[in-house]
């Protein structure tokens, strides 16, 4: 009894340590990805394999100004949202102008880089897992590495660039538009003006609030773009393989996001 | 260019786990010659070729290409060695988010700083080349097979290599589309003097195209020599290759035993 009991120890505790050694692997693989991946941005052109300024502007556009509509819709609902707790929440206390406060802090120093981090890992993070992991399974990467085109610097680095860019931006996009969100309802609810509900807004605010959640946005961009890449490198088995891996990455993208999220928010605000 | 072989492999090991892939192969291929390398099924062609491309590294022994030693060179002088390797691949491996042309077009982009106009010339006389003028503008998508394989070609073509390797050329293409192939593979060696690898489980293409044929088994090579030669063999799985015969393999009784109890 005692034996299997110890048998059954034994076997889990080499389960954990298999998982763990499995989760270093991973991210000393996304610690090589960056470090490879900068040393073609700054070293790429002096050995004649120069980053290419289009590949990543026109990553830019896939990653960001496609998703603006959704960001702002989103936003701007969870600017409403946001109004409508608050209101409902400050009523007990004769507080509702109080209001504009809650939705401006929570806005930039939160909802904001969050929001655009959770909708980016969605719609560009599965795709660039789908794109590199379909080029895998049709030796697109290997064609590549054959003609001296290194795919890291073809492909991951103006990635990396992209989001390095393009999500404070759109986190920044997406301030406004829940700040908006936040403005209408107000403006409906408690009647509000446009311009009032600014000035209250701009005035609790400070730069660090903002630069908070741009900083936060930085690292989602630097999240979403290693964890889809090396979800994308890392597909086998063909068509499934990389449904597999589309479905892993944009998971493991929102899931690193919140935790980061929450460590990050944690230490700046210590 | 010195008398040494264009493509030289000794004493080739690798491994894909602990399992053995290839053991001890040598091969030797002259400037300006068409070798096809045969095998059935994992035989390790396929890994022959991918350790000849440079993508995989190998336990042990030595890849010479145009002299240099790929197993043991830096990745800055692989990169200089594969402006002169050019590869079709099995699929044709185009990037599906480019246009032929673009393709085509992509070694010269990332390794040569010609312009814009020279470069679309040099793509369309390639695809001229292997009969796909005018096909320039279309997507991957919107190609039959066979024109696909030709576009790759026609990539695989753009610097002028002195090497070119063909993953199964013919697999997947009607005969007739497949005979054209051989033809282009033909001409390319004869016009611009490449030196030739094809790996290949086509008899009627390999005996069509080969100026020497080794064979692979197992990852051994079994033989390697001339159209003639490799017909005349007098080697058993030579022949059951030939002939499509199926392989008899003599089951050593303890050994099965012991597969099936899972000792």
């Amino acid at each position: 009894m005692a034996e299997t009991r110890q048998a059954a120890l034994a076997i889990s505790l080499a389960r954990v340590g298999r998982a763990v050694v499995e989760l270093l692997e991973e991210f000393g693989y996304y610690l090589a990805l960056v470090v490879e991946s900068c040393f073609w941005v700054l070293l790429g052109p002096s050995r004649r394999q120069p980053v290419r300024l289009s590949a990543a502007v026109q990553q830019m556009v896939e990653i960001g100004i496609n998703g603006l509509p959704i960001v702002f819709v989103l936003s701007f609902a969870i600017g409403v949202m946001l109004a409508i707790q608050g209101i409902h929440t400050l009523k007990q206390f004769g507080a509702e102008t109080q209001v504009v406060l809650g939705i401006a802090l929570s806005v930039t120093r939160e909802f904001g880089p969050l929001i655009t981090g959770i909708l980016i890992a969605g719609r560009s993070g599965s795709a660039l897992a789908a794109r590199i992991g379909t080029m895998v399974v049709n030796q697109e990467i290997d064609a590549l590495r054959v003609m001296g085109i290194n795919p890291v610097r073809y492909l991951v680095s103006p990635v990396l660039i992209a989001m390095l860019v393009m999500l404070p931006l759109v986190t920044l996009f997406s301030d406004f538009a829940a700040l908006l969100g936040g403005a209408v309802f107000c403006n409906l609810e408690l009647g509000l003006s446009y311009a009032a509900y600014w000035d209250q807004s701009t005035g609790f605010m400070t730069t660090d609030d903002v630069l908070q959640g741009l900083a936060k946005s930085v690292l989602f961009g630097i999240i979403i773009a290693l964890v889809g890449v090396s979800n994308g490198f890392a597909v086998s088995g063909g068509a499934e393989g990389v449904g597999k891996s589309t479905t892993r990455a944009v998971v493991l993208a929102i899931s690193y996001i919140v935790l980061a999220d929450m460590a990050f928010t944690y230490f700046l605000n210590r | 260019m010195n008398a040494a072989a264009a493509i030289e492999v000794s004493e080739l090991v690798t491994h894909y786990g602990s399992r053995r892939i290839l053991d001890r192969v040598d091969l030797r291929v002259a400037h300006g010659e068409i070798m096809v390398i045969m095998g059935g099924s994992g035989s390790g062609k396929s890994t022959l070729l991918r350790h000849l491309l440079g993508l995989q590294r190998p336990t042990s022994g030595a890849i010479r290409l145009l002299g240099m030693d790929i197993t043991a060179s830096s990745p800055a002088e692989l990169q200089d060695l594969r402006r002169n390797m050019g590869v079709s691949f099995q699929g044709g491996a185009l990037l599906s988010s480019m246009t032929v042309a673009e393709n085509v077009m992509l070694p010269l982009r990332e390794h040569t700083a010609l312009d814009e106009q020279t470069m679309q010339i040099i793509a369309r006389m390639k695809l001229e080349v292997v009969n796909l003028g005018g096909f320039g503008e279309l997507k991957p998508a919107q190609l039959s097979g066979g024109m696909i394989k030709r576009a790759a070609l026609a990539r695989a073509i753009v610097m002028d290599p002195k090497l070119l390797f063909f993953d199964e050329p013919s697999a997947g293409l009607d005969p007739v589309v497949a005979a054209d192939l051989d033809e282009l593979i033909i001409k390319l060696r004869d016009t611009m003097q490449m030196t030739i690898v094809v790996v290949t489980h086509e008899l009627d293409s390999a005996f069509k195209i080969a100026d020497r044929i080794t064979v692979l088994d197992h990852g051994r090579i079994l033989l390697t020599g001339s159209v003639d030669e490799v017909r005349s063999s007098s080697i058993q799985r030579v022949q059951d290759l030939l002939n499509r015969r199926p392989r008899e393999e003599e089951i050593d009784p303890d050994d099965y035993l012991r597969r099936l109890t899972g000792g």
